[in-house]
Parts: C-alpha cells; structure tokens; sequence
C-alpha cells in the first residue's frame, strides 16, 4: 500500500480548522485557562460549556460518575450567566485566536426569547460559531422537555436565535426523538449554518447495594463509547437528509471512531468523554490516529472520506 | 461483575475520635491500587458526595473533619453501617530520595500519614511537621510517632510545640534532618510559602493542592487551580486538581 500525504484541515460553516476535532460542550470549557489549553492540546477548535441568562450552580454531587460503558453525567448547566460570560469569552478567543484555533460559544436558555436574548448577548464576545444547545438533558425537572424534541419547538429556537446574530450558528440535538433527520432539516430551513448532534443519551444508573439513582438528579446523559453507534446513526440519518455540515460526535475516543464519524457524513467530530478516558492531550492523539489510518489506506483528505459510508 | 458498578459499598469496621471535630473512619477492606496523595469520592445516597484523601488503604481509611453537614453525617456513621467509594483518583504522591520531610497543615495530615507508613515500610526515615491553629485542631500527631516518624508541631497560639507557623517547624527540622525531598498537603497559604521555600533552598517539593470538586475525572473543570497560584508556583495554566493533581511536583533546575 503506497503511503499518501494526508490534509486533515476541513472548513465548517466558514470557520477554518486545522484538524477536525472539536472539544465537545461541556468538558473543561469553563475558563479561558482550560480552553486555551484544549487548544494547545491539538483540538482544532473548542466550545465553552453551555452559558443561560443566570448564573447556575447545576446540581449537587454526585453529578458524574464513570461506569463499565463510558460516562453518566447531570452537571445541571453550571454556568456563570451571560454578563460574567462575556468577559471569559473574549479572553478564551483572544488566547485561542493566537493559536490559530476557532471558539465555539454554546448557549442555552429556558425559552425560546431568552434564547434570542443569548444568542445577542454572545455574538458580542464575536466568538467564531455560536451553538445552540436546545438538548440538555439534565433540566427537565425545571425547563420541561428540551426544545429539540419536536420540529417545532426546535425550528422556533432557531429562528429566533437566526434573527438575533450575524454569527453562524449550529444547532445541537438529542438522539431520543423519532426523527432527529426532520428536526435537523427544520433547523436547516430556519437559517442554521450547522448541526451539532448528538448531545448525551438520556439513561439512569442504579446502585444496587445503594437501591437508589447513583446522580442526585437521578437520570443524566450517557456518554462514552457505548453511545458511539447511537450517534453514528444520528449522524447518517442527519447527513443524509441535510445540505448543511455536521459536527458529529458520541462516543468519539480514537481515530478510527473519528473516521467513521467522518464516514457517515459529518464534517468536524465532537470529542468529549475521552478526555477523561485518555487525558486531554487525546485530541493530538486522536489526530495523529486518523493520519495514520488516512495515510494507511489512501484518502489524501476528509472530504474523500465524508459520507461515504452512507451513499 | 462488581467492576460494573459506578461506587464499591464499604461498611464502617471503627470510627475513632482523632480531634475535637475529627473522626478516622476505619473500613472493612482495602482500596486496591491506591497510593498516597489520590483521594477517593465518598458517597452517601440521598446525602451527598464529597472527595477525601486517603489516609490509609489497607484498610481503606479517612480522617472526616465534621466540618459541613455531609462530613458531620459521615462522622455519624457507627461500625456496621455502609458508605460508597470512588476511586482512587488523581495524582498522587512520589517518594523520592531516602530522607522525607513531611509538611501537614489542619487535617492536611491524614494523606501524609499514608505516605509516611510506605516510607516507613521501605525503611527510610520520615520528619512529619505538622502546623494548627491550636492544640485541638492538631491532627494524627500520636499516629505518626507511633510509626516511627519524628514529629514537629507548631501552632499559632503556641499550646503544643512551637509557637508560629509551620514553615518555621520546617527550616528547624532541616537544620539537623537533611531530607531530599519535601511532601506538602494543606491550605493554599501554605503551600504557596512552602513552594516558595523549596525554590529559594533548591529543595525538591510536592504539594498536594485542595479544590471544590465535582466530577473528580476530569470532565466538568470545577477544580481548575486558578491562574496566578499557576505562575506562582510554576504549573501550567488550566491545571485541574481532580486529574493533574491533587499532588503537583517541583524539581529544582
């Protein structure tokens, strides 16, 4: 097999990246110090952890635990609110800018005005992309179900936060719904520049010596490589149906999960779990992993990749 | 299939008094594979979970200042009754050359204790200074003679060994115990001064840093060490206490 050169940079809704892997919202983006780092660490870009209007405490411990299948988590959007927010994004996008590595700022919000309200109040930070994460699972006993659970809910986040910034935006939606490829479209056709999918599956964890949940708030987000096959049949279903980028992720922790991603249409893959698994020097690790198997097996880019799995 | 599980159960064999607001929880096994320094989360359904360093791992033990009401409920705990474990997690210590210097401030002792007795076992020779605010709030002070360190106290109102703080105990101590390397677990303060310390004297040092954790994996960035104690003390920015530490290394040039 002759070894070939490989490109792994890829182009997301304008936003250049010099590898495809993108820090997951929610894992170490809490400062400008840990995303700075991230970057450093190989990512080719980074997302903060999902900032609401108010400040957030999130849940009382236990809020993740690590189990024989990945991760489980309900964190409880522990966030500082949007005016202490700003401040740390501009400095994160200033250290990571430096680096030549694009910030994704990820937002949510209790309804569909507020998150108009975030989606202004970030695009002033000017972060590169905008996320809006309308998936939380964790929430429910406060916010009802999340707006990516019907087409409708989720087209009405999308128009109002399209009306709201200039900035490209990616919506990022739940696996636990019976068509995520319709809501990804309705997300298209309200103006979305990407699709951020999947967010954790919804699940429980009992001990059983305990007889009680293991989370305080009892059900939380799985993650980790028991996901992957969930998220690649998300990604597919989405890629398939939608002219728009994916940003695929879910149970990402090697290179080769990384290619199928890529494979099932996505353009840029999520990494999230794997940093506890691995360290997070993983995204460096997992880079080098696709550029052996890409080199390995012929495909001189990710765009010789892409999709075809699904085609 | 026990791996399955997110916590192992562990019973309570003897709770003992340590101080006025401290209690040493003795449980009914080990912690396999844990070293000094890593800490273990402590789980008590419908309560709460809280991270503790390891003061003793065969059999797993922890010394629980009653300090808020999750540790009060752990002090509560009597023989026979179950609590759930994490762990172990993070970095822990590194015994390195064959003199230890051990540096404990407030309950800051207990994962030294664990130190001291693997040192001990191998042989080598161990100073525990330990550092109050008074003779009530010294901590495992007996323990450590009784394993053969020498021990050194100093409270700040002086009613058990020198008056003043612990940084003093420590240049005293190593005026006639030439150790080679200087383990550190307590408050901030502390630590910043001994780090301090170490680099002015060319000493080798390891500190065990406290946090507000959350996940304790790595994941969530609740226990990031914030940025100007990262340059004071020489590590690198984003630097997360559950994952990287609790126990950060310095190495003189």
């Amino acid at each position: 097999m002759n070894k070939v050169s490989v490109d792994l940079t890829c182009e997301l809704a304008g936003v250049r990246m010099h590898n495809p892997l993108v820090l997951a919202s929610g894992v170490l983006g809490t400062s400008a110090a840990l995303l700075e780092r991230v970057g450093a660490c190989g990512a080719g870009a980074v997302t903060s952890k999902s900032c609401g209007p108010e400040e957030r405490a999130g849940h009382p411990n236990p809020i993740a635990v690590e189990w024989a299948g990945g991760v489980i988590n309900a964190v409880g959007l522990t966030n500082p609110g949007l005016e202490a927010e700003i401040p740390t994004l501009i400095d994160a996008r200033e250290r990571l800018h430096a680096q030549g590595i694009p910030l994704i700022a990820s937002i949510f919000a209790p309804t569909v005005e507020d998150f108009g309200r975030m989606a202004a109040g970030v695009s002033a930070a000017e972060p590169d992309l905008i996320e809006v994460n309308i998936s939380c699972p964790n929430v429910g006993d406060e916010f009802g179900t999340p707006f990516s659970g019907s087409v409708e809910s989720a087209a009405a986040v999308t128009r109002m936060v399209r009306a709201k910034t200039k900035l490209p935006i990616a919506i990022k939606l739940a696996p636990n719904v019976p068509n995520i490829a319709r809501i990804a479209l309705a997300a298209q056709e309200e103006g979305a520049d990407a699709i951020t999918a999947i967010n954790t599956v919804p699940g429980m964890l009992i001990d059983p010596y305990a007889g009680r949940p293991v989370l305080s708030n009892k059900v939380g987000g799985v993650s980790g490589w028991s996901i992957k096959p969930i998220a690649l049949r998300c990604v597919a279903e989405i890629s398939r149906t939608v002219s728009i980028p994916v940003i695929g992720l879910g149970g990402v922790s090697n290179g080769l999960d990384a290619v199928e991603m890529i494979m099932a249409g996505a353009t840029a893959v999520g990494v999230g779990s794997a940093v506890w698994q691995r360290g997070v020097d993983v995204f460096a690790v997992i880079a080098e992993e696709m550029y052996e198997f890409m080199a390995g097996e012929g495909y001189p880019d990710l765009a010789s990749m892409r999709g075809i799995a699904i085609r | 299939m026990s791996d399955m599980q997110a916590y192992q159960r562990y019973f309570i064999s003897t709770s003992q008094p340590k101080n006025y607001r401290t209690r040493s929880l003795v449980l009914d096994r080990p912690l396999a594979e844990a070293q000094p320094g890593q800490f273990v989360m402590i789980w008590l359904p419908d309560v709460g979970e809280k991270p503790f360093s390891i003061a003793n791992a065969d059999p797993l033990t922890a010394a629980i200042a009653a300090v808020g009401p999750f540790s009060e409920a752990l002090c509560a705990l009597e023989p026979g009754q179950p609590l759930w474990v994490r762990g172990p997690l993070g970095q822990g210590f590194e015994l390195k050359g064959k003199k230890h210097l051990l540096v404990g401030g407030g309950y800051g002792a207990a994962p030294l204790y664990f130190l001291a007795k693997q040192a001990r076992a191998r042989g080598e020779e161990v100073c525990v200074c330990l550092g109050a605010r008074n003779q009530a709030e010294l901590l495992l002070a007996e323990d450590f003679r009784e394993i053969g360190c020498r021990v050194e106290a100093a409270t700040e109102d002086g009613s058990a060994g020198q008056r003043g703080l612990v940084l003093e105990a420590v240049r005293a101590a190593l005026v006639d115990f030439p150790a080679q390397t200087l383990y550190a677990c307590g408050p901030k303060p502390m630590l910043l001064a001994l780090a301090a310390f170490c680099k002015d004297n060319r000493l080798a040092g390891q500190f065990s840093w406290e946090a507000m954790m959350r996940c304790g994996i790595g994941l969530c960035g609740s226990c990031e060490i914030d940025e100007p104690t990262c340059d004071a003390v020489g590590l690198p920015h984003g630097w997360l206490t559950c994952k990287d530490g609790p126990v950060s290394f310095y190495q003189p040039a």
